[in-house]
C-alpha cells in the first residue's frame, strides 16, 4: 500500500516536473495538475496510510485505529483551491493564446 | 482590550470581505458607487489597523488573540495581532489608500471588477498578516494570490496575459511547495499552530527533527519565491512592469508577505533550541545574490518599469540578507527599511506612469516594444474629469528626485535613516563583540553600498532622459487625483523620518518581543474561549 502510494507520487511528480518545463501551454497546465494530484495524495499519506480506518471518534473506540482526520481536511481545501486556480490559469492560458494567436508560452515561436 | 473590541482583530478580514462581496451585485456602470464603498472600506481598514497597532504598542508583551469558531488554541485557528502583524496590517492599509485613489482618476474603469479584486486583495494580504496557524496561512497566500492574478491582467492587452501566464504558472508552483512544505511540517510534528509548533519542537526526536527541517525548507522555498529571491525570481520583473500603475503600487507589499512569513516562523519555531538558526546561511548568501542580481538590473533597465521592478529585488534581498545575520539590532533596522522601501516602491510604480504618458512611445526602446504588443491599447484618451496639475514637471521631478534620494539611501529622507541603522547595527555589532567584523557582514556592507550607487546613477540617467533631454517637450495631463497619492506617500517617507525615533522605538520593541516567543506562544495557548470564566489568567486576551 505505501509503496503504491510512494510509486504513484514519484511517477505523478516526475510526469508533472517534465511536463511544466515544456513550451506549451497545455503541456504545463496538464503538468499542474499533476504535480497538484501527486501533491494532495503526498498530503493524504503524511498522516499515516490505513486502510478502512474512519477518522470518527467514538465511544469505546481505541485511537490508534483511527485515521487522521485533520490531512483528510486539508487534502479537501487543497483539492477546492487547486482545481480554481487551474480553472483560472486554463482562461488566462485560452486569453493568451487568442491575444499571441500562439500556444507557445512566451506568446511567441521560437526562431528555427 | 475586552468586549466589542476583541472584535476588532477579525475586522481587517472581514470589512474587506463583506466591501469586496458587495461590490459584485453593481454593474460596471456605476463606478462612482463602488469607487465610493472601495475608498470607505480602505479607511476603515487603515483605521482598525492604527487602533490594532495602537493597541498593541500599548504595553510590553501585548498579544491580541481571537479564537475563530471559538474553538480552543491549538485545534482551531487563531488570529494573532503582535506587533509585527499590527505593522504590517498598517503599511498595508496605509498603502493600499493611495493606490485606489489613483486608480479612480482612470484605471479602475478600464477592465471589470477592479475594486472587488482590490478588496479581495486586501481580505488575502491582512490574513496572512494575522493568522496563527499554518494551513490557514496557505488559504490566505491563495485568496491573496488568486485576486492578484486578476489585478496582474486588469486592463488586458497581451502583455500583461503573457506576464500573468508565467505569473501564475510559477505561483501555482510555490503553492504546490508550500503545501508539502505544510503536510511535512504536520507530519512530523503533528500541528499546524504555529505557536504549538514552537513549544513542541523541543521535544522533537533527531529523526522527526529532520523532516521538520526538511519540511520547513520547502516551505521556506515558497515564500522565497514570493519574496523574490535568487534564483527564483526571474518571474518578477515582468510581472510587476506589465502590471498597470495602481496595482503595482500594492504588489510592492507583496513582495514584504515571503519576508513577513519567513521572519515570524524563523524566529518563532527557530529561534531557541537544537534547530536554532535552520536556514539563516540561504537567507543571508541568498539575499547577497538577490541584491546582486537587481542591481545588475537596475543599472541595465532601459524602461523605468523595470527599474522599479528590479529595486522591489534590490529590497527584498537587502531584507533577506540582513534577517539571515540573525543579528537584533541589524533585525530592527530592517523592519524600518521594509516599511520605507515598501513605501518608495510604491510610489515609484505610480510616478512612472505619470511621467511616461508625457513621452512619445519612440522615448526609450522598450516604449518600443510595448508598442509592438499592444501595450498603446489601454492609452486611448478617455473623458477624464478632475482638476490637472498645475507646474507639473516640476511636481513629476521634484517627486522623482526624492524617490532617487530614498531608493539610493542619502540623506533626508527615510531610506537613508533604514542604511544607517543596518549598517551601523552590523558594524557596530563586530566592533563590541571584540574588533573582527567578519567576512559577510562586509559583502553585505558592500553589496547594499554598491546597490545604492546604482540606483543613484540609473535614477540620474533615467531622469535627465525624461525630464531634460526630452526632445518633444509635451507636458503630460496629471490630475491633481493622480499626484496627490504620490505626494502622500513621499510625505509619509518624510515623516518616517522625521519621527526616525520613536519608529525606531516601535521596531526594536517588535524584534525584542519576536526574540523571545514565549510571550507569543503563552498568549495562543492560555488564550481563553469567549464565554470561559476568567480563573486562569496569562498572558492570553481572550475574552
Amino acid at each position: 500500500m505505501e509503496f503504491v502510494l510512494a510509486l504513484a507520487i514519484g511517477i505523478m511528480t516526475g510526469s508533472g516536473v517534465w511536463l511544466i518545463l515544456r513550451p506549451r501551454t497545455y503541456q504545463v497546465i496538464i503538468g499542474l495538475s499533476l504535480m497538484s494530484y501527486a501533491v494532495n495524495l503526498f498530503i493524504f499519506g503524511v498522516g499515516g496510510v490505513k486502510s478502512n480506518a474512519a477518522p470518527l471518534l467514538g465511544e469505546g473506540v481505541d485511537i490508534a485505529a483511527l485515521a487522521d482526520p485533520v490531512p483528510q481536511s486539508l487534502v479537501l481545501t487543497a483539492i477546492v483551491i487547486g482545481f480554481a486556480t487551474t480553472a483560472l490559469f486554463l482562461v488566462v492560458l485560452l486569453a493568451a493564446r487568442g491575444l499571441t494567436g500562439t500556444d507557445h508560452v512566451d506568446g511567441r515561436e521560437q526562431p528555427k | 482590550m475586552n468586549g466589542w473590541m476583541q472584535h476588532l482583530i477579525v475586522a481587517p478580514i472581514l470589512i474587506p470581505l463583506v466591501a469586496g462581496a458587495f461590490l459584485l451585485f453593481f454593474d460596471e456602470r456605476q463606478r462612482v458607487l463602488k469607487a465610493m464603498v472601495s475608498v470607505l472600506s480602505c479607511l476603515a481598514l487603515a483605521a482598525v489597523a492604527i487602533t490594532l497597532l495602537r493597541f498593541s504598542g500599548a504595553e510590553a508583551g501585548f498579544q491580541g488573540v481571537y479564537l475563530l469558531g471559538n474553538w480552543p488554541a491549538p485545534f482551531g485557528i487563531v488570529l494573532v495581532v503582535d506587533r509585527l502583524s499590527a505593522l504590517m496590517l498598517v503599511l498595508a492599509s496605509v498603502l493600499s489608500i493611495p493606490a485606489l485613489v489613483f486608480s479612480l482618476a482612470r484605471w479602475h474603469a478600464a477592465g471589470p471588477h477592479f475594486h472587488t479584486l482590490f478588496q479581495l486583495l486586501m481580505m488575502g494580504l491582512n490574513g496572512a498578516f494575522l493568522t496563527g496557524d499554518l494551513f490557514n496561512l496557505f488559504v490566505f497566500f491563495e485568496v491573496m494570490l488568486a485576486a492578484s492574478y486578476g489585478l496582474l491582467m486588469h486592463g488586458s492587452g497581451s502583455m500583461r496575459v503573457k506576464a500573468g501566464l508565467h505569473y501564475i504558472a510559477v505561483n501555482l508552483v510555490a503553492a504546490l511547495c508550500f503545501l508539502i512544505g505544510v503536510s511535512t511540517i504536520y507530519g512530523s510534528v503533528g500541528t499546524l499552530n504555529m505557536a504549538d509548533l514552537a513549544l513542541r519542537i523541543g521535544e522533537l526526536d533527531p529523526d522527526r527533527r529532520m523532516l521538520l527541517e526538511a519540511g520547513a525548507s520547502v516551505l521556506g522555498v515558497a515564500f522565497l519565491i514570493k519574496a523574490g529571491m535568487w534564483p527564483l525570481n526571474f518571474w518578477l520583473p515582468g510581472a510587476y512592469s506589465a502590471a498597470t500603475a495602481p496595482v503595482a503600487g500594492v504588489f510592492a507589499i507583496m513582495s514584504k508577505v515571503g519576508v513577513y512569513v519567513i521572519l515570524r516562523l524563523s524566529l518563532l519555531v527557530f529561534g531557541e533550541g537544537e534547530s536554532a538558526g535552520h536556514g539563516l546561511n540561504v537567507l543571508l548568501y541568498g539575499g547577497m545574490a538577490t541584491i546582486l542580481f537587481g542591481t545588475i538590473g537596475v543599472l541595465a533597465s532601459q524602461a523605468l518599469g523595470r527599474l522599479a521592478s528590479y529595486s522591489v529585488l534590490v529590497s527584498s534581498g537587502t531584507l533577506l540578507a540582513v534577517l539571515g545575520l540573525g543579528n537584533g539590532e541589524v533585525t530592527a533596522g530592517a523592519l524600518f527599511y521594509l516599511v520605507s522601501s515598501t513605501l518608495t516602491i510604491s510610489a515609484f510604480f505610480m510616478l512612472i506612469e505619470l511621467v511616461e504618458r508625457g513621452q512619445d512611445a519612440g522615448a526609450s526602446v522598450l516604449a518600443v516594444t510595448m508598442e509592438a504588443y499592444g501595450d498603446a491599447d489601454e492609452e486611448e484618451p478617455e473623458t477624464e474629469v478632475g482638476v490637472t496639475m498645475p507646474a507639473t514637471i516640476a511636481v513629476l521631478g521634484t517627486c522623482f528626485a526624492a524617490i532617487g534620494i530614498l531608493l539610493s539611501g542619502l540623506p533626508p529622507l527615510s531610506g537613508f535613516v533604514a542604511k544607517f541603522v543596518m549598517l551601523s547595527g552590523m558594524i557596530g555589532a563586530g566592533v563590541q563583540s571584540g574588533g573582527t567584523i567578519p567576512a559577510p557582514v562586509w559583502w553585505i556592507v558592500a553589496l547594499m553600498i554598491l546597490s545604492g550607487l546604482a540606483a543613484l546613477i540609473s535614477m540620474t540617467r533615467a531622469g535627465i532622459r525624461t525630464f531634460w533631454a526630452s526632445m518633444e517637450g509635451t507636458v503630460p495631463r496629471v490630475l491633481v487625483m493622480e499626484m496627490a497619492p504620490v505626494l502622500v506617500l513621499l510625505a509619509l517617507t518624510l515623516m518616517l523620518a522625521v519621527k526616525a525615533g520613536p519608529a525606531m522605538a516601535y521596531m526594536e520593541e517588535t524584534v525584542r518581543a519576536l526574540q523571545h516567543p514565549a510571550g507569543y506562544i503563552e498568549a495562543v495557548s492560555g488564550a481563553r474561549r469567549a464565554g470561559e470564566a476568567a480563573a486562569t489568567t496569562t498572558a492570553g486576551e481572550g475574552d
